[in-house]
């Protein structure tokens, strides 16, 4: 808190902070993260807790949106059927840049225990879009899903702005090595 | 009543359409009826008052090396008695008829079976596929299922 105190009074403290312009959005950016949440299975039932009061996801500053138009993140959190991928990557398309996905739970992450006989299960939401966190668990305590959220704020912090396109196309090109197998 | 008297009332009226009542103890009796019968057995157990069935608690489908088979739990409100009917239809020609018109939660329940097993329900309204995508090949509860390569473009296997 002490940042925000001494911007509380700048006058009286000297309230002076130097720091880079990147380093001020960014933090801007990780404490005010709005998410498009996409439930599927049970690891949604443990995502509802964790946004009622015990857990309070909303202390870290993000507010539920229900429409990936405003969404910065998506939370995958359950089984990504085969019917249900096509629709995960039309509401990827259409969120906006910069967006970040975390996958939440075993199915989401890699199949989960549908990973041998799950014929109309995809193996990984990561062989459609590109996921920057993966919370592990069958299903995952709200916990694990904060540590998740914290994980995804600290990434957002130490990330570049600027020089955007290059930084896209590395990914971009990141992405395509990791499937290629 | 029991299923024995409801499986006399069955055999009386239906002749030989209507199997011998098998009894496996940990598992509840069941009768085997002819493909041809059944939409007219089903009637025959919701509008008898005495059998009064005016509930299909489920609708199963089973896949066996040579057949396929649908099983139909009943159960009856009012009498508080239950029945289990069975038909048997071979896999080339896989053809029951549809009792929707009848109970009305066999609608769902027969899509599922020809979902997964690929059953034909002969007077079904709609039958078409009820989980997976419309444009889905094969039908994957049967034990001779392949699973695809890909779908759309999404690898499949692990």
């Amino acid at each position: 808190m002490g940042l925000l105190n001494r911007l509380d009074n700048p006058y009286e403290t000297g309230g002076i902070i130097l720091g880079t312009l990147e380093d001020i959005l960014n933090w801007g950016r990780s404490k005010s993260d709005w998410y498009l949440h996409f439930g599927l299975a049970c690891c949604a039932i443990e995502f509802m807790s964790m946004n009622a009061s015990h857990f309070d996801f909303m202390r870290f500053g993000i507010i539920p949106r229900a429409t990936p138009r405003q969404a910065d993140f998506i939370m995958i959190t359950g089984t990504v059927t085969l019917k249900m991928a096509e629709r995960i990557k039309v509401l990827w398309e259409q969120m906006a840049e910069p967006k970040y996905c975390i996958s939440v739970g075993s199915c989401a992450n890699s199949g989960g225990p549908y990973w041998q006989y799950g014929y109309h299960v995809l193996k990984g939401v990561d062989r459609i879009i590109p996921v920057h966190v993966y919370v592990p668990g069958c299903p995952p305590r709200p916990e694990a899903m904060e540590e998740g959220m914290m994980k995804l704020q600290k990434m957002i912090d130490q990330q570049a702005i600027f020089r955007k396109r290059q930084r896209l196309a590395e990914e971009e090109k990141l992405f395509e090595l990791q499937n290629k197998g | 009543m029991t299923y024995e008297e409801i499986h006399k009332i069955l055999k009386e009226k239906f002749g030989d359409s209507v199997g011998e009542l098998v009894n496996n103890p940990p598992s509840d009796p069941y009768v085997e009826v002819s493909a041809e019968k059944l939409f007219d057995i089903c009637l025959e157990l919701r509008d008898n008052p005495e059998l009064d069935f005016d509930y299909l608690m489920c609708l199963s489908g089973v896949d066996f090396p040579e057949n396929l088979q649908v099983v139909y739990h009943l159960y009856s409100m009012n009498k508080k008695h239950k029945f289990v009917l069975k038909v048997t239809v071979p896999k080339d020609n896989p053809k029951v008829p549809s009792i929707e018109r009848i109970w009305r939660s066999a609608d769902w329940h027969e899509r599922e079976a020809y979902d997964l097993f690929g059953i034909i329900f002969e007077g079904h309204h709609n039958l078409i596929r009820i989980f997976l995508p419309y444009d889905w090949e094969g039908h994957p509860l049967r034990k001779d299922y392949k699973e695809p390569e890909t779908y759309h473009g999404m690898r499949v296997p692990y």
